[in-house]
């Protein structure tokens, strides 16, 4: 393990800490922009945190230990995550640790840990919350991973600092089996981290909320933890996508001077992805919760799709 | 897939879109949607029939692009919502099984044909070959589309789709088929259209309904 390798990947997660509260201040602020509204300011998330943070908590009677410690669990794994995928350096002394595979076990891990934590006050909203994360989960997982298997299989491995590098090196070539992918992780995405087409991210006291049913009995420095957790999710999984999809401008191997040059590339792109994801929430409405099956199968059905199709076209 | 030329990788992509779109049309509800669905797919087969023409110098393929273009994506949609108009019927179409779990036979069958693919495509010399496999899959498809679709006019869509999947095999591993043929299959398509847009009526004045249903109890109440 080089100095510079050390550096990259401080860098990375320091980096990944700061600026997933500004993506979603950035997301918000162009959402109220389509929407004709007067937006909030693109710092709301960080004071929003800071507020949070100075407030004492308030925690059920009847909660268990396992109430208190789930937000720490929740930032942790998400920190974790951002440490391993490849958002500004493919040369991560961490990364090695964990693939593609893990990377989904460890947002799954959050998923778990976070739904437990809602059903164990015993209130109706964390209960049926945890249901329905349970329920968007067990269908988001396998297209997520199928996405992953195709990067893999067109990159001849699962770590996903190879296939950051694979991709990012190879030469200009359709690929009609990462266009599905995209797609299918776009859909994803969107699910995983309660966007619009499935759960409303502005809602409060609804019935049909999802995320927001889970989280309503946490107060302070618990739910700062959790709505910072909610924010590097979103960081982590644009990074991934980023990363697949996006590759160019990552630093390659020992080059840890490129990081710097990284650092702006990934800016713009989140910049860009961000917009789209308010469009994209501006332009559709949420679903019945009953459709959100045909939505992730569908997801699921492209992510397959794409796999068959690298299979057959692919060589 | 580097050393691949780019007009194959074109070819590639509008194979994989003619898959999608076949998917498309299988969990399509509403009718009119799925009359565009076919137009659709009648263009990414157009454009691909011409993309081969053009990376292979094949000039009678232009022909038979014309004639898809023509056929496919003007004619026969203009006299299918013709046909919806006239005979007023807007509803959603109802499968016989729910749209996920067709999904799912669906990804079997492309399984199935891709396996069943993989040695043919290995006897052909051409350089589209491997697409062989996804027009085996749309014609599958359209197959399970036929199966699973109660009413009349998705049948024949279905049908007229399964026509466009051979003709994607036909062009991906021979580089098309005499003139001749091409042109006897797209007046059969054509005649047969016409013919059952007469048997939409016939079957509706008889039964009240374009259900197909009412056609499998003829015998037993006479």
């Amino acid at each position: 393990m080089t100095l510079g390798a050390f550096i990259s990947q401080l860098l990375q997660v320091a980096i990944a800490l700061a600026l997933a509260p500004l993506l979603v201040g950035w997301v918000n602020q162009c959402r109220a922009w389509l929407q004709n509204k007067s937006a909030p300011s693109l710092f709301m998330p960080y004071r929003t945190i800071r507020k949070l943070f100075m407030k004492d908590a308030v925690v059920a009677e009847n909660a268990s230990p396992m109430f208190r410690l789930s937000p720490y669990v929740v930032f942790g794994a998400m920190c974790c995550a951002a440490a391993i995928v490849p958002s500004l350096a493919t040369d991560l002394p961490f990364a090695s640790a964990a693939d593609a595979i893990a990377l989904v076990g460890l947002f799954a891990l959050a998923r778990m840990f976070i739904a437990l934590a809602a059903m164990d006050i015993g209130t109706a909203f964390g209960s049926l919350g945890a249901r329905r994360e349970m329920f968007i989960g067990f269908l988001a997982e396998p297209a997520l991973l199928m996405v992953l298997f195709t990067a893999s299989l067109i990159s001849g491995s699962t770590s996903l600092p190879t296939i950051v590098e694979a991709l990012a090196r190879r030469e200009f070539a359709i690929y009609p089996s990462l266009a599905f992918a995209g797609v299918a992780f776009t859909m994803v995405s969107l699910a995983e981290n309660a966007r619009i087409p499935v759960d409303n991210p502005a809602t409060h006291l609804e019935l049909t909320m999802i995320h927001e049913a889970m989280v309503l009995e946490y107060s302070a420095r618990h739910l700062a933890l959790i709505e910072w957790a909610s924010a590097l999710k979103l960081f982590n999984y644009s990074c991934i996508g980023i990363a697949i999809f996006f590759p160019f401008g990552i630093a390659q191997g020992g080059d840890w001077a490129g990081v710097l040059g990284a650092a702006p590339a990934l800016i713009a792109k989140l910049a860009i992805g961000g917009f789209g994801l308010a469009l994209i929430e501006t332009l559709s409405a949420k679903m019945r919760i009953f459709r959100a099956p045909e939505f992730l199968g569908t997801a699921f059905l492209l992510a397959v799709l794409a796999m068959l199709v690298n299979l057959l076209l692919g060589t | 897939m580097s050393g691949v030329p780019f007009y194959a990788q074109i070819i590639n992509l509008m194979a994989a879109l003619l898959l999608l779109l076949a998917f498309a049309m299988l969990a399509q509800r509403r009718v009119l949607s799925l009359i565009d669905l076919f137009a659709l797919q009648g263009l990414a087969l157009a454009i691909s029939t011409a993309v081969v023409a053009w990376g292979t110098h094949q000039p009678h393929l232009y022909g038979s692009t014309a004639l898809t273009l023509l056929l496919k994506v003007i004619v026969l949609p203009w006299i299918l919502h013709r046909l919806i108009r006239r005979l007023d019927v807007r509803w959603d179409v109802e499968g016989l099984i729910n749209i996920p779990i067709t999904m799912l036979i669906g990804i079997v069958l492309v399984v199935f044909s891709f396996n069943l693919a993989v040695p043919i495509s290995q006897l052909a010399s051409t350089v589209t070959r491997s697409t062989l496999g996804i027009a085996m899959a749309c014609v599958m498809l359209s197959f399970l589309m036929m199966i699973t679709r109660r009413k009349a006019i998705p049948q024949v869509i279905g049908f007229l789709s399964m026509e466009n999947g051979l003709f994607f095999a036909a062009t991906s591993a021979t580089y098309g088929m005499p003139m001749v043929v091409e042109l006897g299959i797209a007046l059969d398509v054509l005649v047969g259209m016409l013919i059952l847009g007469v048997f939409f009526f016939q079957i509706r004045e008889q039964f009240d309904s374009l259900d197909l249903k009412h056609l499998e109890k003829l015998k037993e109440h006479q």
